[in-house]
């Protein structure tokens, strides 16, 4: 798989552009399934997983033919997931208090979304759970734990796909993990 | 209420990382063994996991790779120079060098076909020949295009006919006599002359470097 997706990457790099389509078909579902995970949108999914394409399309020349290239594809899917995760959050603290109004935070003067009321959870399907308990992680905990466990990637792949050390990732797996068991206590 | 201690929650997390040292796993296996609260704690962890797992594989929609080729810059033919380029530097480099050397020698030699000569004194010029007449002396080199030349008397230096004749007779030169006729002995004469030109410019500006 290696050698052949490596000869399709060499015929881009001189000019093919063909070969870049063979390359998007082998990698399209893994990708999308990525961004929808970590985004829970399917336009922001297609519309991120484009953008991870184009972006190796362009700077193909500087991908390193010794490293994989589903990890550097990865990298720049994840990338630009967490850049568009973090632009949706408001920059404002919510746990800043409202002046004026002791004890009160931001949290209690925006209607609730984000915490469901537990008959609302019980009502919804198993797979649309799935992914609201993925979305409520805090980003960094929700890109590795869907590397992990969506992906299946082995954790030195995801340590490379984030750029950060193994203990790093090992770290964050942990804690997304027992986020999420505190997040499904009520299951 | 988590009175589960520290290290077991890590070696807990480990374990399912499936790096936990086998010294370490007895020990989580003990502990689990006798304290419920840890037991129930790995359990949702486990519970946790297979949950997490159960997520089906999505695809992406129809048509995907079409949109996405449709979204990339279209590949011009100057692009596709391009890339040539940055990929074949010192091939570049030298077809540029021969295409631009040739360019400059072929005008040089074609829009050249007027006689001329190196003005020096006591030269005569007939027709298209130029002479240095008997028991004339002419100090400094000689060059002439598209004539012959003759020399009777005496030449201090080199002499170099382009697309003409030099005409031997009982004059004396001291330098070097070099006749050119076709465009290939005119390329080389050329090329010798900017490398000469080329290696006194270097000797001129680092004469300590250039012994």
């Amino acid at each position: 798989m290696d050698a052949l997706v490596n000869k399709r990457i060499a015929k881009v790099m001189k000019g093919d552009q063909d070969a870049f389509a063979e390359i998007v078909e082998l990698y399209q579902h893994k990708l999308y399934q990525i961004c929808y995970r970590m985004l829970g949108n399917k336009h922001e999914a297609e519309d991120i997983a484009q953008e991870a394409f184009m972006r190796a399309y362009v700077n193909i020349h500087t991908f390193d033919q010794k490293r994989k290239f589903s990890t550097w594809l990865y990298r720049i899917a994840t990338n630009l997931c967490i850049d568009r995760i973090r632009k949706k959050k408001p920059d404002y603290h919510l746990d800043a208090e409202v002046r004026g109004a002791e004890g009160l935070t931001m949290y209690s003067s925006i209607p609730n979304d984000d915490e469901l009321p537990e008959d609302e959870l019980v009502k919804m399907e198993v797979q649309e759970r799935v992914q609201y308990e993925i979305s409520r992680l805090p980003d960094k905990y929700r890109a590795a734990i869907v590397l992990k466990y969506i992906e299946e990637l082995p954790l030195a792949e995801i340590s490379e796909i984030l750029d950060l050390p193994l203990g790093t990732v090992k770290t964050r797996i942990h804690r997304g993990r027992e986020a999420l068991r505190k997040q499904l206590s009520n299951l | 209420m988590k009175t589960c201690p520290d290290y077991i929650v890590q070696y807990m997390n480990d374990y399912l990382d499936g790096d936990l040292e086998p010294s370490k796993e007895r020990v989580l296996k003990e502990n689990l063994a006798t304290c419920e609260d840890c037991r129930k704690t790995y359990h949702e962890l486990t519970k946790t996991i297979a949950f997490v797992q159960s997520a089906s594989h999505i695809e992406a929609p129809e048509g995907f790779v079409e949109a996405t080729m449709k979204k990339l810059p279209k590949q011009t033919q100057r692009t596709g120079a391009k890339r040539w380029f940055r990929q074949h530097p010192l091939l570049s480099a030298a077809a540029i060098f021969v295409v631009m050397m040739s360019a400059v020698l072929f005008s040089d030699f074609n829009n050249d076909q007027q006689f001329s000569f190196t003005k020096q004194p006591n030269m005569v010029v007939e027709g298209n020949t130029v002479i240095v007449p008997e028991g004339e002396v002419v100090t400094g080199d000689i060059k002439v295009r598209n004539g012959d030349l003759r020399v009777d008397g005496e030449i201090h230096g080199d002499v170099t006919v382009v697309n003409g004749q030099y005409m031997a007779s009982s004059g004396v030169i001291t330098g070097e006599v070099e006749e050119i006729d076709q465009v290939f002995d005119w390329l080389w004469y050329s090329i010798k002359g900017v490398f000469k030109d080329a290696a006194s410019i270097f000797n001129k500006d680092n004469p300590t470097t250039n012994e």
